[in-house]
């Protein structure tokens, strides 16, 4: 896989290593900025250090002292995996059907899902808001896990059918002829071959479940089902001017979380600006 | 496929000619039941999910209906679109959206070509690159916006020490141009994802014949490696697109939408969640969808049906 | 092991295109037979129909004396090998052909047993615990064998077993499946597009096109005796020389002169009741070095004299080409298989011949030569219909 004409020189090895390492830089440093902040001590907090000068574990000991956090990361975890599953097992039956069987309206599911992947999800919002607040859906797990399955389910679809198209479906053929009912033949080949692409397609429907902010911030109110960037966008306070350093900001968070759960309506009007 | 053979067994087990034909046709007629039944789940949840929602958020644009008074609900038919379109709240925001997609996608198109060619043809060390070089497209949105904006505030940040302390994010260009810097570096690598798939199909032999015929590296890659890979490009172009669009975590962590940074997402979400007038909100939201629409459109028409291939979402 | 009988049966796809029309055949037990036909001819589809991957639309397919048109592919006791051998990426050779008998729930002791002797006869003893992708082609092709030997099915069907491998090593497995079926003696059907292949392997040859047998006999028989101008040109090789000819009072009109033939031909000819315009076929074989033949011979054959247009020498035998100006033969047989072979679009004028000489041979490329043919091996087809009008059923 050596370029054109490409011998594998020093030179040439040095300007690969010295390329690989601005896109490891330019790909590791805010994350390992963020990492830095988080075992500085509240004293060194504010010193615009990269790195800590007192390395402290307290922020950590401080994040899991109360349930605030707990109870996202419960949240979080739990929707995502309950919708990634939901997707998944959704998304496997879809792309089957489209990549082997041939029937009317597959090309319009095609594009239906196409159109969802597209769709500006803060469209959906309002609509999403006052029906849940009907269903008393709101602020719900379900109310989440159900915008979470039909975003995540394009992208399901479309990465498994490209999986399926890849299986040689001739092995169904032979394990029929070796003796397997359909059943068999579908459990002791098929499956095997499909499962890697099956467990990429979770990874990827989970990281996207579990990145979302702007479901979770519009139809969550409380801690009953907010999830951990919903939680930390709250932490830190909504805006630079507040102080984004030690345990101070803790009071504000709880305290609008608190009148947030008494009225649901108004927890969101209660602006933090 | 069993349900298909049995009953095929059972017509054909009658010696009249006739009754095959209807029994092979069930066989099809099978097929397409087990289709329908397989894709029902994820058709029903998506159209249960988005259809209804539009009509409803359709509905709501035409109405004054604003949470915070609740009495003075009332049908006004195109009112709110008036009342949008004539806001110079509005026009800002939707400028600051265009201009942040047109600037964030441009860019990210070079980079992440610059790092699908790094991926796709590094003699050392692809493992790692293309290893970290995933992390910023996995972390969490709001996390990275974090890492963004502490570094980037004056007192804190190595960012803004390096600058002179200035706080960049209370002024409208230099907290645009954080956001974009923050909205770059988070999705160049999925456009070289995208990017890199294309870059998989053209054939390394046309790339020697080029060479051969005296094509130097630049040449190959403009007139061979570019137009080979274009339906890639032209994809990785839409989603990008479309999804800057909707750019949201971000400036939501950054800067809030103050200093008239407000995107059309952000706009809209400050109407509905915090403002409760979802008579406003629903006229924003369909707007805005009609304008995503009319971007889809336009990248179609552009560029031929060769758009919506293969892909893996267009998701962050 | 049983004999399979064909018996009508006919493939209509829903879109109502014919895929094979009423094929009658009766393989007998122990026998080889092969499909044969260029691309798209319905041999896949017939193999399949036994297989019972493909629905027979009409027709009865039985297999040792039951109608098993309505059964699974896994009761009707048939091994299948695929061109592109199938094999489970996700098992190793070992699992691969054990798969079939852990499906019959076959005990553990028997299972180990029969694919140690599968793995013995195939020579993959040292490769039981690979995976399929660490394998050679040779190997994979082996393996595809093993997988449909060990549990001793009534038939082993294969479809194009051997043209995934490279030319030498096809020609080595070719022996030796040959060898392998006379030793296990299964009925076996084989399907390929190359006509070496069946005239090699097969007890009997089936020549399909379009979904129609064109005829069914041992190899050496349909190579004498072609049923049409299809069968003539696509079993061969190289294949019979075609050219248009006029009969005329019991001789031969043709770019090689005029040829009396023999009283045999003649007769059938006659019989045949075909029309005078007719296209006459010879194999480069029944030509010879009019130098290197017999006085009494010579006078019993036709006789030509043209420039040698290239000469390649094979050691044991030569191959002279010559290009003699005339009208090519036209029909539609031949159209097909020269579509098939892929030279339908090569530019030529005049009629290419081919001719197989004796390496006795004084003959040079650029000169003239005189060449001589047996007129007892001629053969006569009606241009409209392809029917051989010299074919007997002797």
């Amino acid at each position: 896989m050596a370029g054109i004409g490409g011998a594998e020189t020093t030179g040439k090895k040095v300007g690969w290593g010295v390329l690989n390492t601005v896109v490891v830089i330019y790909a590791l440093i805010p994350v390992l900025w963020i990492a830095s902040l988080s075992f500085k001590s509240p004293a060194t907090l504010a010193d615009g250090n990269f790195i800590p000068r007192e390395w402290s574990l307290e922020n950590y000991k401080n994040i899991f002292a109360t349930s605030e956090f707990t109870r996202a990361l419960i949240n979080s975890i739990g929707i995502a995996i309950i919708a990634t599953v939901i997707a998944v097992v959704f998304g496997t039956m879809a792309a089957y059907a489209i990549a082997r069987l041939d029937f009317p309206g597959k090309n319009l599911l095609v594009g239906v899902s196409l159109l969802i992947a597209m769709f500006p999800q803060v469209s959906l919002v309002s609509p999403l808001f006052e029906i849940e607040r009907g269903l008393g859906l709101f602020d719900t797990w379900p109310g989440l896990i159900l915008p979470y399955i039909t975003f995540a389910l394009p992208l399901a679809i479309y990465t498994l059918s490209a999986f399926f198209r890849e299986i040689p479906w001739e092995l169904e053929k032979a394990a029929k002829m070796d003796g397997a009912t359909p059943g068999q033949a579908f459990r002791r080949v098929i499956a095997p071959l499909a499962a890697p692409g099956v467990f990429t397609t979770a990874i990827l429907v989970f990281i996207f479940c579990w990145n979302d902010f702007l479901f979770a911030i519009s139809l969550t109110s409380t801690e009953q089902s907010r999830t951990v960037p919903v939680a930390l966008s709250f932490f830190t306070g909504s805006s630079q001017f507040e102080d984004p350093a030690g345990r101070s900001r803790r009071q504000p968070w709880s305290s609008r979380s608190r009148s947030s759960s008494s009225c649901c309506s108004s927890s969101a009007g209660s602006s933090p600006a | 496929m069993s349900h298909a053979t049995a009953e095929k067994a059972d017509t054909a087990a009658k010696p009249v000619a006739h009754k095959k034909k209807v029994a092979l046709s069930e066989g099809k007629r099978a097929e397409r039941k087990l289709g329908w039944l397989l894709c029902a789940p994820a058709a029903i949840t998506m159209l249960a999910v988005t259809g209804w929602p539009i009509l409803y958020s359709i509905l709501l644009s035409m109405q004054r209906f604003d949470l915070k008074f609740p009495d003075r609900t009332e049908w006004i038919w195109f009112d709110n679109y008036v009342t949008v379109l004539s806001s110079p709240y509005w026009w800002d925001a939707v400028w600051v959206t265009v201009l942040l997609t047109v600037f964030t996608v441009a860019i990210e198109l070079v980079l992440g070509m610059a790092l699908a060619l790094i991926m796709h043809r590094a003699l050392v060390g692809r493992g790692i690159v293309r290893t970290t070089s995933l992390i910023p497209y996995g972390i969490v949105t709001v996390v990275a916006a974090f890492s963004w904006r502490f570094a980037w505030t004056p007192g804190t940040g190595y960012l803004a020490e390096a600058l002179g302390g200035d706080p960049v994010l209370t002024e409208k260009i230099p907290a645009l141009l954080v956001v974009g810097l923050a909205e770059i570096w988070k999705t160049t690598p999925f456009m070289a994802l995208l990017l890199m798939a294309g870059l998989a199909l053209v054939p390394d032999d046309l790339l020697k014949a080029a060479a051969m015929d005296g094509a130097s590296a630049w040449q190959r890659f403009i007139k061979i490696t570019v137009p080979i890979m274009k339906p890639a490009i032209l994809v990785a172009l839409l989603f990008r697109t479309l999804d800057a669009f909707r750019i949201f975590d971000n400036l939501f962590v950054l800067t809030a939408g103050s200093q008239g940074t407000s995107s059309v997402s952000m706009l809209t979400y400050n109407n509905l969640i915090k403002g409760l007038n979802l008579g406003i909100g629903s006229t924003m939201s369909v707007l805005i969808f009609l304008m995503v629409a009319l971007i889809a459109f336009i990248f179609i028409k552009l560029f031929g049906t060769a758009a919506p291939g293969s892909n893996d979402g267009g998701k962050r | 092991m049983a004999e399979i009988v064909l018996d009508k049966v006919t493939k209509r796809y829903p879109d109502g295109a014919l895929a094979v029309q009423e094929v009658d055949l009766e393989i007998a037990d122990g026998e080889f037979v092969i499909l044969v036909g260029p691309s798209g001819c319905g041999k896949s589809t017939t193999l399949n129909m036994i297989a019972g991957l493909e629905d027979i639309t009409d027709g009865e397919l039985r297999i040792g004396g039951q109608r098993v048109n309505e059964r699974a592919p896994k009761d009707r006791d048939i091994a299948m090998v695929f061109q592109s051998y199938a094999l489970y990426p996700h098992m190793t050779v070992k699992e691969n052909m054990a798969f079939p008998l852990r499906l019959a729930k076959v005990d553990n002791a028997t299972v180990e047993r029969k694919v140690q002797e599968a793995a013995d006869i195939l020579d993959l003893t040292q490769h039981l615990d690979r995976k399929p992708s660490n394998l050679s082609g040779g190997q994979r092709q082996r393996v595809a064998m093993g997988r449909a030997i060990v549990r001793s099915p009534k038939a082993f069907l294969m479809d194009e077993p051997l043209s995934n491998l490279d030319a030498k090593l096809r020609v080595q497995m070719r022996t030796s499946v040959s060898r392998l079926q006379k030793q296990l003696g299964t009925t076996t059907v084989y399907v390929t597009h190359d006509q070496t292949e069946a005239m090699t392997l097969g007890d009997r040859v089936v020549v399909m096109r379009g979904g129609v047998v064109q005829q069914i006999g041992a190899p050496q028989f349909l190579y004498d005796q072609p049923a049409n101008l299809f069968v003539a040109g696509f079993i061969g090789s190289p294949s019979m020389n075609f050219m248009p000819a006029t009969l005329e009072n019991g001789s031969l009109r043709s770019v090689l002169g005029d040829v009396t033939l023999t009283d045999r031909v003649r007769q059938l000819v006659e019989a045949a009741e075909g029309p005078r315009e007719v296209i006459m076929g010879i194999r480069p074989e029944h030509f010879e070095d009019a130098s290197l033949v017999e006085a009494t011979a010579l006078a019993s054959g036709g006789k030509f004299t043209s420039q040698v247009d290239v000469l390649e020498s094979m050691g044991s035998d030569k191959y002279a080409y010559f290009n003699l100006t005339g009208e090519q033969a036209a029909s539609a047989d031949l159209q097909e298989l020269a579509a098939d072979v892929g030279s339908d679009d090569v530019p030529g004028e005049g009629i290419s011949l081919v001719t197989r000489l004796s390496s006795a041979s004084g003959a040079v490329e650029g000169a003239s030569a005189d060449i001589w043919f047996d007129a007892d091996k001629v053969q006569v087809f009606d241009p409209s219909t392809g029917r051989n009008l010299t074919y007997t059923e002797r």
